[in-house]
């Protein structure tokens, strides 16, 4: 029972924040969630904020332009520091692609409805996420016209990939993960897109939707088939979703860099990719239910218990920390010691230290019910909360490297113009495609919102 | 060329005879009708040759040279048709790319057919050849692939390289090809042809010949060349008025008077250090500068090889004393090394005279006097085997007592023998180079001929040697009517000379040099001069009565007069095929010591508040004359471990005094940048701004400035790098300049200076392993005793070896005890594997190429495990007046379990059969993954296109057994494995095991001191495998489990226990 | 008879599951087979009420985990061990530890492609075109309505008796479907 809440029980609180809005009908949810794509006018605002994250993508093209001419030494890296700002982004965008497949297939398998107006947009949201994080290991590598070669296909020289290294089994996982994200995804949409096929006005919309669609006409036999279908794939991502930042901490994990060779790092690293995942969640919804007023859809309930999932990540993530520090500690490694010393000492402790204000302190405040209710909060800590994630994978990437076993080549890393115009170009890619997906695709699936009301039909 | 190529196949012939046309000989008019005639009459197939060989044809350079666009284009021949022009330019431009191939000389060179120890000659040939340096002369063998030299090794036979070389002589090559070099002549920026120029000097010669030579002055650095010596001798006899001055920057006359003041002559100084149990060297860089460097280091650490047996037996390792104001790499190495200033040497010299009962007097502080005790007593131990050495900057006063002190601890004709001097016609530099100035001024000069050196650079600035040449405003006129200037580039000096000729670098011509033993070797080109370049002889020729005259020619007699050998031919052949003339070694000199330390003036003391500026030459670039180099240039100095720059050197309690901090900025971090103070320094009534350093072990007060940065007209490499030294060097305060603090001021400012390593401590890691001999013999397991050695067992899987390396099993030990940082390993591997240089921008960025490092460490800074340390020197306090600094060369480790090799994703790092961790640079990637996987740090990255593709000249120069890596792909050191599998593949054919020692790594060969084995470690009986077999090897970071197969020999001091105790 | 080979069936509407579900149940109870219920979301009990049994779907999954996960590992196998062995930093050919992420990926893999696919092979989709998108109300099958279609090919099937039997359900509408 958390602190600072009224003293009632749950059922009233059920009562009380609703994941669903009072008075729906089938009709209703259909024509307001469907509205939004096919009636309803494009804003100002919508155009306003397309153009801005447009030109951030321009950004990142033009930066990957000059990488392409250049080389990777536009970017701040060296010896030692041989991963910089590439694979921060790329381990940071993956870990919030985690959110969306997670909602869908984990909280779908503990039959939580309350993540039926979320999942939408949450595996939309993982698509792009995942789009963002596969471009940093194509360009980070020295000639990534090359980097087919991580790919077993059969070359005439008869040589195959080396599958003893984390960077293949990160292709697989990443390039799997993907996948099964789009077609999970996809799935999840054919009944909606029939619905927008049915319910367009114009040709060229109904073409569109109705190819999309495959025809599907919501025969009891399809429904069927598809529910054990999708029940099959959520069981499937469920592991799946947890294997992939497994085997990205696997990255880290495998080497022997002191600070990355720690066996604590998968269930750390999955943890705080759901941390940072559903803290992206909630700084997407509380701007799109405001904009489209869709707070009937996405409750009070669903921001406060995304805020609960929140802190529950957050202390298992604070508790990697600590494990990180006793263990290097407790094995008294002079290595790992040198390092624990160096983060608190050494010349990136200040990195360390935002990284503890943002990860570890800040979601503390999540444990008071009103600041769970209140949404402008709930939104600045999920941003707190992004870049505390960031800075947990720039503390576990670069700081270990700048100081490893041979002190004769210690040196430092400083990111250039470049890295942070490809990490912001990702932002304004990122955002700009949840533009365009809530104009054209329903941003929330119609098809579970009719199931929930007639649930709560039966349940009043 | 195809002579040359059938030569090369058959072995019983060792020489090869090209035949080219001979540029020295031009003197016939234009005929154009003829160049056209053989253009017509060429075609086909034979077309390019004969075209190449046209464009040889002097005449028709000539013609080139008058249809370059500058020259007015009327004298161009109607009747020639735009064909034939074409074809004309054509040829010109085919020059620019193919100039060195084929153009050999049409004389005969020898290759080394004598096969050295453990040198296997495959397709390139070798010849042998010297590069002079100072009072000293370095034998090579040169390596040539179709006619390009592309690396110079040390030749096995010479008595000043015993196969060895150093820094300078590895980069030599480098300045062969170097782009910005003197390419022609000049007359006042005008390009003019070698005959003009002989017209020109005959002119002179006449005019000058009319007055006996009156006005006539003649000024080169050091000439250890007996031929130029002749030659410039037969000058001054023709013209018995004129001068001849000499002006070496880097070299002090304190040996050549002090040998003067203790014999009455000037002698030169021959050491065998590898008798002496006991050294003593008084401010003396021995074993890395001045003549004799390369030997006195093999001799040097001959005695410093342990192994069980031997050692247990008696004192087989010799004791070091260094005494000296700033760390140098002799003193890195010492047992014992105390920092005095400059002026605290001789007082130090004269109190150990006393000691010996030579009488005199040197008042020393109690501590240095303790010190100076336990000296003594440890050299009175061996009467006769000690020796005792003086720095060349150091006052011929030192040098006198030094002398009368070696023959007092009865040294002379055991650890050290004198000889008449090896350079031609001493004298002291600074008096000659005054007297110039003073007869310039009184306008005594007429005609000055300035040879190889470059005074208006080098010269002190109280002199200004610019004014001598530069119009003079006051005078409205030049005070000298006509100066000649031959250099290798068109310097500093040149632009104010009327004619500039290119000089030939040593291995584009003929010539001779003497070592520092007086041994002579016949310098042999080993490719025609790539541009239209000529030797000092051809110049000085042409102001004698027999212009044209080769040095070829020229050469051949003089030997031939001193050897009246029955069959000179065999004999000439011989000669060029060792490298050195036979019998040439200068016998020992007997002297009488005519001196008396008593007799000394007593010393005015010096204060010690003041500061002491010492000039030294710079350990990369020397005086400035490899400022053009860029492997010179990037090269981290031994001591101070930065590139590109020179900094004021400043020790440490004075840098408190000055409150002089730096910061270590993100951007390159301690691998990569500093950002230190800069500060001004007025010296002698002039000013230079410099980025001060702080360097701990530099005697208090003393800040040395380096020399030969600042230049100003050097080249693309070397122009405004660092700050120029010599503008604050007087001709009083030639070496040592006292001031008071205030002379220097911070100017607010910082400057970031590019240091490849700057944090300097082990953090008590398993890393540099030493101990003192005693520990040592008590404890000979002591290294493993010190680290847990990796379990066999210790694996995941089930342990068998699935990868036994039956056949051959390369394997590296380099031995600490050996090593003194002097680099020509870094260099030699450089040279070898085509590194690519990447400039200041990118080393301040710690992305410099370099396959080995060379790494100091100061061990006796208070280990900070804590992990308190940044690298701040300041956290090591007690150890900062004097630390102990060691070396360790890091080239890749070939780990058994390499963690590079795992991580990779497409394998382009794998395991070769023989163990050795193998690049593919074709599948590389370019992940880094392997980088940050590495332990040791060994691995570079090409983060950008960092190897010049464009320039013909780096074309010519590169190793074409080695792929020459563009951007985006690791490298790494692969113990050279294309010298390991010519030896393999020569051996199959025999049907026979690799022979120990038939593979020579670059650096191990470059490597003085012996330091660096390689072998095979499945053979009991290799080196390598015996080195191994010590129980003083071990590997760095056992723990780790990587099994490295580059093992390396700890390191052991010898200091005398009764100064320990002290 | 002729005429019957160009209807397909007839369409009753109704506006809640529950409804329909009642429907189905009579209809069955009537002894009709051949129907098809259309409903905007899966509604819980109406498969039952079909007589619909488990389906293919898990058991084409499971195939495509197996085969995804076997070959993934015996791909790693035989490329590491068998096609191009290279000694890498002395680990074992067959290092196998290190091949399981790839293969874990690869029956995750293998078993989604054929769970989505064999579900849309299963409905025969893609088929852009049904008689039933003939009847315009039909378009709210994907939005509030909820469809129970008795076809011609059920044996029971008489246009008229059927149509009356469904309007005994008390339906929004009832609409005869034809083929084209």
């Amino acid at each position: 029972m958390s602190a600072g809440e009224p003293p009632i029980n749950s059922s009233e609180i059920r009562r009380l924040t609703p994941v669903l809005g009072p008075g729906h009908t089938f009709g209703s949810v259909t024509d307001k969630i469907s509205s939004i794509v096919l009636t309803r006018p494009t804003s100002v605002g919508w155009y306003v904020g397309f153009l801005i994250t447009f030109s951030f993508t321009a950004l990142l093209t033009i930066a990957m332009g000059w990488l392409f001419t250049k080389g990777v030494g536009i970017w701040g890296i060296n010896i030692p520091v041989g991963w910089g700002f590439a694979i921060v982004n790329f381990v940071w965008w993956i870990g919030i692609g985690h959110a969306g497949t997670l909602i869908s297939a984990i909280l779908f398998l503990l039959n939580q409805k309350w993540r039926t107006s979320i999942n939408r947009f949450a595996e939309a949201m993982t698509l792009f996420a995942v789009a963002c994080a596969g471009i940093f290991p194509l360009i980070h590598t020295g000639r990534p016209w090359m980097s087919f070669y991580m790919f077993p296909y059969p070359s005439t020289m008869g040589i195959w990939p080396q599958f003893r290294s984390p960077l293949i089994w990160d292709v697989f996982a990443v390039s799997t993960y993907g996948t099964v994200s789009l077609i999970f995804w996809f799935v999840g949409l054919i009944p909606d897109l029939a619905t927008l096929r049915d319910r367009a006005l114009t040709k060229p919309k109904q073409i569109i939707y109705g190819m999309l669609a495959l025809g599907w006409r919501g025969s009891v036999r399809h429904w069927h088939r598809y529910q054990s279908a999708y029940l099959l794939l959520a069981g499937l991502a469920t592991p799946l979703v947890l294997s992939v930042h497994t085997v990205v901490s696997f990255d880290f994990a495998v080497a022997i860099v002191p600070g990355w060779h720690t066996t604590i790092f998968p269930p750390y690293f999955v943890a705080g990719a759901i941390y940072s995942g559903f803290a992206m969640v909630l700084s997407i919804a509380i701007p799109l239910r405001k904009a489209y007023g869709l707070e009937d859809f996405i409750t009070m309930r669903h921001l406060d218990n995304m805020a609960k999932v929140m802190l529950a990540t957050g202390l298992i993530v604070a508790y990697g920390y600590f494990f990180e520090f006793f263990m290097s500690i407790y094995s008294g490694n002079k290595f790992d010691l040198y390092l624990v010393e160096q983060r608190i000492h050494g010349p990136y402790s200040h990195f360390y230290y935002a990284l503890i204000l943002c990860n570890i302190l800040t979601p503390q405040l999540l444990w008071f019910y009103k600041i769970r209710h209140n949404v402008l909060i709930l939104f600045l800590m999920s941003l707190v909360i992004n870049t505390g994630m960031w800075l947990e994978r720039f503390v576990i990437v670069v700081i270990s490297l700048t100081r490893d076993f041979t002190p004769s080549a210690w040196g430092r890393y400083q990111p250039t113009f470049w890295d942070w115009a490809t990490f912001t170009g990702t932002i304004g890619f990122f955002v700009m495609l949840l533009f365009l997906f809530v104009r054209v695709l329903p941003a929330i699936s119609i098809a579970e919102m009719r199931e929930l009301v007639a649930e709560t039909a039966e349940a009043d | 060329m195809d002579e040359q190529l059938q030569s090369e196949h058959d072995d019983d012939r060792p020489g090869i005879d090209v035949h080219l046309k001979d540029l020295s000989s031009i003197d016939r008019p234009l005929d154009l009708a003829t160049v056209r005639a053989k253009l017509r009459s060429k075609t086909g197939k034979q077309y390019w040759r004969t075209l190449e060989e046209l464009a040889g044809d002097p005449s028709f350079e000539e013609l080139l040279q008058r249809e370059f666009p500058r020259q007015a284009p009327s004298e161009w021949d109607e009747s020639v048709d735009r064909r034939d022009f074409l074809k004309l330019m054509g040829a010109s431009l085919a020059l620019a790319g193919l100039s060195g191939c084929g153009r050999v000389p049409e004389q005969y060179l020898v290759p080394y057919v004598k096969q050295p120890d453990g040198m296997v000659l495959s397709e390139p040939l070798f010849f042998a050849t010297a590069m002079t340096f100072g009072a000293d002369a370095i034998g090579l063998l040169v390596e040539s692939h179709e006619g390009r030299p592309t690396k110079i090794e040390g030749n096995p036979d010479h008595p000043s390289s015993l196969g060895a070389s150093n820094i300078f002589a590895q980069a030599s090559i480098l300045n062969l090809y170097d782009p910005d070099r003197a390419q022609t002549v000049t007359k006042a920026g005008e390009i003019q042809t070698w005959s003009q120029f002989i017209d020109a000097a005959q002119a002179m010669a006449a005019a000058l010949r009319s007055t006996r030579g009156d006005g006539l002055r003649i000024l080169t650095g050091i000439i250890s060349s007996p031929l130029v010596a002749a030659q410039l001798e037969a000058v001054l006899t023709l013209y018995p008025l004129a001068k001849w001055h000499q002006w070496e920057p880097a070299v002090g006359d304190g040996p050549r008077e002090g040998g003067k003041l203790a014999f009455g002559r000037y002698v030169n100084t021959v050491c065998r250090p590898e008798k002496a149990e006991v050294i003593l060297s008084l401010d003396s860089d021995f074993l890395a500068s001045g003549p004799g460097n390369v030997r006195y280091m093999r001799e040097f650490y001959r005695r410093r090889k342990l192994n069980q047996s031997a050692d247990r037996a008696g004192n087989e390792m010799n004791r070091l004393y260094v005494v000296e104001p700033t760390p140098s790499v002799t003193g890195s190495s010492a047992d014992h090394r105390l920092p005095l200033r400059y002026s605290e040497i001789e007082p130090f010299a004269r109190a150990l005279a006393a000691k010996l009962g030579l009488g005199g007097s040197g008042k020393l502080s109690p501590a240095t006097e303790k010190w100076l005790d336990g000296v003594v007593k440890d050299l009175k131990k061996y009467p006769g085997r000690t020796l005792v050495v003086a720095g060349e900057q150091q006052p011929a006063e030192v040098h006198a007592l030094v002398h009368a002190i070696n023959a007092a601890l009865g040294n002379v004709g055991t650890t050290l023998y004198y000889t008449d001097p090896v350079e031609a016609h001493p004298v002291n530099h600074l008096e000659s180079l005054g007297e110039l100035c003073t007869d310039i001024d009184a306008g005594k000069v007429s005609t000055l001929l300035i040879v190889g050196v470059n005074p208006v650079y080098t010269a002190p600035h109280d002199f200004d040697f610019a004014s001598k040449l530069r119009f003079d405003e006051k005078l409205k006129t030049k005070k000298i009517e006509t100066v000649i200037h031959i250099s290798q580039h068109f310097d500093e000096t040149s632009q104010y000379c009327d004619w500039h000729v290119a000089e030939s670098h040593y291995l584009e011509a003929w010539g001779d040099a003497r070592a520092f033993d007086g041994t002579v070797t016949v310098v042999q080109p080993l490719i025609a001069p790539l541009y239209r370049t000529h030797s000092v002889h051809e110049v000085l020729a042409a102001f004698t009565d027999k212009p044209g005259l080769s040095a070829y020619d020229g050469l051949r007699a003089r030997l031939k007069a001193e050897n009246p050998a029955t069959d000179f031919e065999a004999w000439w052949r011989k000669t060029l095929n060792d490298g050195v003339v036979a019998g040439t070694a200068l016998p020992p000199a007997s002297v009488s010591l005519q001196f008396n330390p008593a007799s000394l003036p007593p010393l005015k003391p010096s204060s010690s508040d003041e500061l002491e500026f010492l000039f030294r030459p710079d350990p990369s670039v020397y005086d400035g004359r490899f400022a053009n180099n860029g492997w010179l240039q990037e090269l981290p100095k031994p001591v101070t471990k930065l590139t590109w720059d020179n900094a004021a050197l400043v020790s440490p309690k004075t840098a408190e005094k000055l409150n002089l901090s730096y910061t270590i900025p993100s951007r390159g971090g301690e691998h990569g940048q500093v950002l230190s103070d800069v500060i001004d320094i007025a010296l002698s009534g002039s000013k230079v701004t410099a980025a001060a350093w702080i360097l701990p072990g530099q005697a208090e007060g003393v800040v040395v400035l380096p020399l030969g940065y600042g230049r100003k007209n050097a080249g693309y490499t070397g122009t405004n790098k660092g700050f120029d030294a010599y503008v604050v060097r007087s001709s009083k305060t030639l070496w040592a300049s006292p001031a008071p603090i205030s002379v220097i001021r911070k100017t607010g400012d910082s400057y970031p200076l590019a240091c490849t390593q700057y944090h300097f401590n082990m953090e008590g890691r398993h890393i540099l392993v030493t101990a003192n001999l005693d520990e040592y013999r008590k404890n000979p397991n002591f290294v493993n005793d010190r680290a847990e050695p990796p379990r066999e067992d210790d694996t995941l899987y089930n342990g068998r070896a699935e990868f036994p390396y039956e056949r051959n099993k390369w394997a590296m030990s380099i031995d600490l005890n050996s090593c003194n940082g002097c680099n020509a390993c870094v260099v030699a591997c450089q040279a070898e594997n085509n590194i690519a240089v990447v400039g200041k921008d990118q080393v301040m960025r710690g992305r410099e190429m370099h396959w080995i490092r060379v790494d100091r460490y100061y061990t006796n800074t208070e280990s900070s495990t804590s992990g308190k340390s940044t690298g701040d020197p300041s956290q090591y306090q007690p150890a900062l007046e004097n630390p102990e600094a060691f070396f360790q060369p890091v080239p890749c480790q070939q780990c058994e379990n390499a963690p590079c090799e795992q991580v990779c994703p497409v394998g382009a790092t794998v395991h070769s059969a023989e163990g050795l961790n193998d690049m593919v640079y074709q599948r590389c990637i370019g992940t880094r993954y392997c980088s940050n996987n590495c332990p040791y740090k060994v691995r570079r990255f090409n983060f950008l296109r960092f190897q010049d593709w464009e320039t013909p000249q780096f074309k010519l120069m590169r190793n074409p057994e080695v792929t020459v890596r563009s951007r985006g792909v690791m490298e790494k050191c692969n113990y050279c494995v294309q010298r390991i599998d010519k030896a393999r593949i020569a051996a199959d054919k025999k049907n026979q095991p690799v022979a120990d020692g038939a593979i020579l790594t670059a650096c191990q060969q470059a490597c003085p001191s012996e330091a660096i084995i390689f072998g095979n470690a499945n053979d009991p009986n290799s080196r390598v495998a015996k080195l191994r077999a010590q129980l003083r090897n071990y590997s760095i970071l056992p723990e780790l489990n990587t099994r490295p197969r580059t093992t390396y020999l700890a390191a052991v001091r010898n200091p005398n226990p009764e100064l320990e105790n002290a | 008879m002729e005429r019957r080979s160009h209807i397909y069936g007839v369409l009753a509407e109704f506006a809640t599951p529950e409804e329909l579900i009642h429907a189905v149940e009579k209809a069955r109870a009537d002894g009709y087979r051949r129907m098809d219920a259309y409903t905007p979301f899966p509604v819980e009990g109406l498969a039952r009420a079909m007589g619909l049994k488990r389906n293919m779907v898990p058991f084409i999954t499971l195939l495509g985990g197996l085969a995804g996960g076997l070959g993934g590992f015996g791909f790693q196998y035989w490329a590491a061990a068998i096609s191009y062995p290279q000694n890498i930093g002395g680990r074992p050919l067959n290092s196998w530890p290190a091949f399981i992420p790839v293969t874990f990926e690869l029956t995750v893999l293998g078993a989604s492609l054929c769970a989505v696919f064999g579900m849309l092979a299963l409905n025969r989709l893609p088929q852009p075109h049904h008689p039933v998108f003939n009847v315009s109300r039909f378009a709210h099958a994907s939005s509030d309505r909820f469809y129970l279609c008795i076809e011609a090919r059920d044996p029971k099937f008489h246009i008229a008796e059927t149509a009356r039997f469904l309007q005994g359900l008390h339906p929004h509408h009832v609409s005869e479907v034809t083929d084209d």
